[in-house]
């Protein structure tokens, strides 16, 4: 199974790789491919020109300061999956990088490649919805900045412009609050991808939920935030919220003809996966925070 | 298309070669230099007959360009059959019977000694989990999960036996 024929050129910086995209509307950027390699395979992408970034080394790593975790758009899920720091404080990204694929993929799979790619079935678009993450491109007009709920649009199409690279993603750090935060899916039998996966965040001091964030993929054409769960969230004691019943109105803002709905799961089963997940990554996160309080 | 000179190392060797954009890793492996290792079994990346390390983590070749490995550091099974006897890996999965047609061994054998590397004493679970990228069709995993906890002992006993030294 060959790819059509292609050109290849490695960039050696970012504004080398800005430069090579611009005026070639049939240019696409390459890391690991392993989103777009198997699309040009089954013939679904036919690019005129891959744009190689994969060797531009200040592209890859998680870096740490007072307020932000930013993680380089190279960065490998195995990477992600690894790095204990993350799973501390950002367990929500690194459960959802270690929940793709497998092994091989996620040596060679990467954050940036994964976000900028759009699939609706992937693991991480709901991930970096719950992580309330900037996305940071590069275009020929210099840096822009999306808000993460501004960026997925639909089947494989985001705010990415042809012109512009995802450069990395910035993940704000929780000041006074505890994060935790899970993800789960149910992955198709087949390909492992996600029937339904949902993301949780949450921050939690003193036992009360001070802010959350919900979101899942699979469901809809692009990952989605769950606002009715998380309005029923916040404010509540752990103590005393019921997490099934929050889960029930997962899908209150979701239009049932617009849910995935394929010889794999019909959109109804889907709605119901949705719920039921949903509770499994609240009750998830909250585990993992009792997991990580110091016991007396 | 366009043609490129590429450098790659394969199992300690330096070879210059001239690919296709579109040439697949595992293609130039197997057919322009003859290391017939890593087999292609699904193309597309689902069944991990073709892994082999690049630059020491284990990757399906099916789903690298081959130009992408310019300048990169190959390793492949026969690596681990160059020697005088088998690696402890080979030879638990033949006394465990972790193969019956072999299709799959050579992927199954560079993504175990990944995982031994980074994980030298892995319980059921975790060697399950490693092996997820790894398809086979004969042996129901049963005796591959064994031949990668003896291989994993045989392999800490000489760790130890070297450290005494």
């Amino acid at each position: 199974m060959y790819p059509s024929e292609f050109d290849y050129e490695r960039a050696e910086t970012v504004d080398h790789a800005l430069e090579l995209l611009s005026g070639d509307p049939e240019a696409k950027i390459i890391s690991g491919g392993h989103s777009l390699i198997p699309m040009m395979k089954s013939g679904l992408a036919n690019p005129g020109t891959l744009v190689d970034i994969g060797e531009i080394d200040e592209l890859t790593g998680i870096e740490w300061d007072d307020d932000t975790v930013s993680v380089g758009a190279l960065t490998t899920y195995a990477t992600i999956a690894d790095d204990d720091e993350l799973w501390d404080e950002l367990p929500v990204l690194a459960e959802a990088a270690h929940e793709v694929g497998d092994i091989q993929v996620r040596n060679r799979g990467t954050i940036g490649g994964n976000v900028a790619h759009g699939d609706p079935a992937s693991d991480l678009p709901a991930a970096v919805l719950a992580a309330d993450a900037t996305v940071v491109v590069q275009g020929p007009d210099g840096e822009r900045r999306i808000d993460v709920d501004d960026f997925f649009l639909g089947m494989y199409a985001t705010e990415l412009g042809e012109d512009e690279i995802l450069t990395g993603l910035e993940f704000p750090r929780s000041e006074n609050a505890t994060t935790t935060g899970a993800y789960v899916k149910k992955p198709s039998p087949s390909s492992g991808y996600a029937l339904v996966g949902v993301a949780v965040s949450l921050e939690v001091d003193d036992g009360r939920i001070e802010s959350a964030r919900v979101a899942a993929n699979g469901i809809m054409d692009h990952g989605v935030r769950l606002e009715p769960v998380e309005d029923g969230l916040v404010g509540e004691s752990l103590d005393d919220v019921s997490f099934e019943d929050v889960a029930a109105v997962a899908d209150e803002d979701l239009e049932e003809f617009m849910m995935m709905d394929d010889i794999q799961a019909s959109a109804e089963f889907r709605a119901q996966l949705l719920k039921v997940y949903t509770e499994e990554a609240l009750n998830d996160a909250v585990d993992r925070l009792d997991a990580s309080l110091p016991t007396a | 298309m366009t043609e490129h000179d590429i450098e790659i190392t394969v199992n300690g060797t330096d070879h210059e070669m001239t690919v296709d954009s579109r040439t697949l890793l595992v293609h130039a492996l197997r057919d322009q230099l003859g290391y017939t290792g890593p087999n292609v079994g699904c193309e597309s990346s689902m069944c991990g007959a073709c892994t082999i390390h690049l630059d020491g983590e284990a990757v399906k070749s099916c789903t690298v360009l081959a130009v992408q490995a310019d300048g990169s550091d190959v390793t492949t099974v026969g690596d681990f059959a160059d020697r005088d006897s088998l690696h402890p890996i080979q030879e638990s999965f033949s006394e465990e019977h972790g193969l019956q047609c072999g299709y799959c061994t050579p992927g199954m054998i560079m993504t175990t000694s990944e995982l031994l590397e980074r994980n030298p004493d892995p319980n059921e679970e975790e060697i399950r989990e490693a092996l997820e990228g790894n398809l086979c069709r004969c042996t129901g995993y049963q005796n591959i999960v064994k031949a990668v906890e003896s291989a994993a002992e045989k392999m800490r006993t000489t760790a130890t036996a070297e450290g005494d030294d």
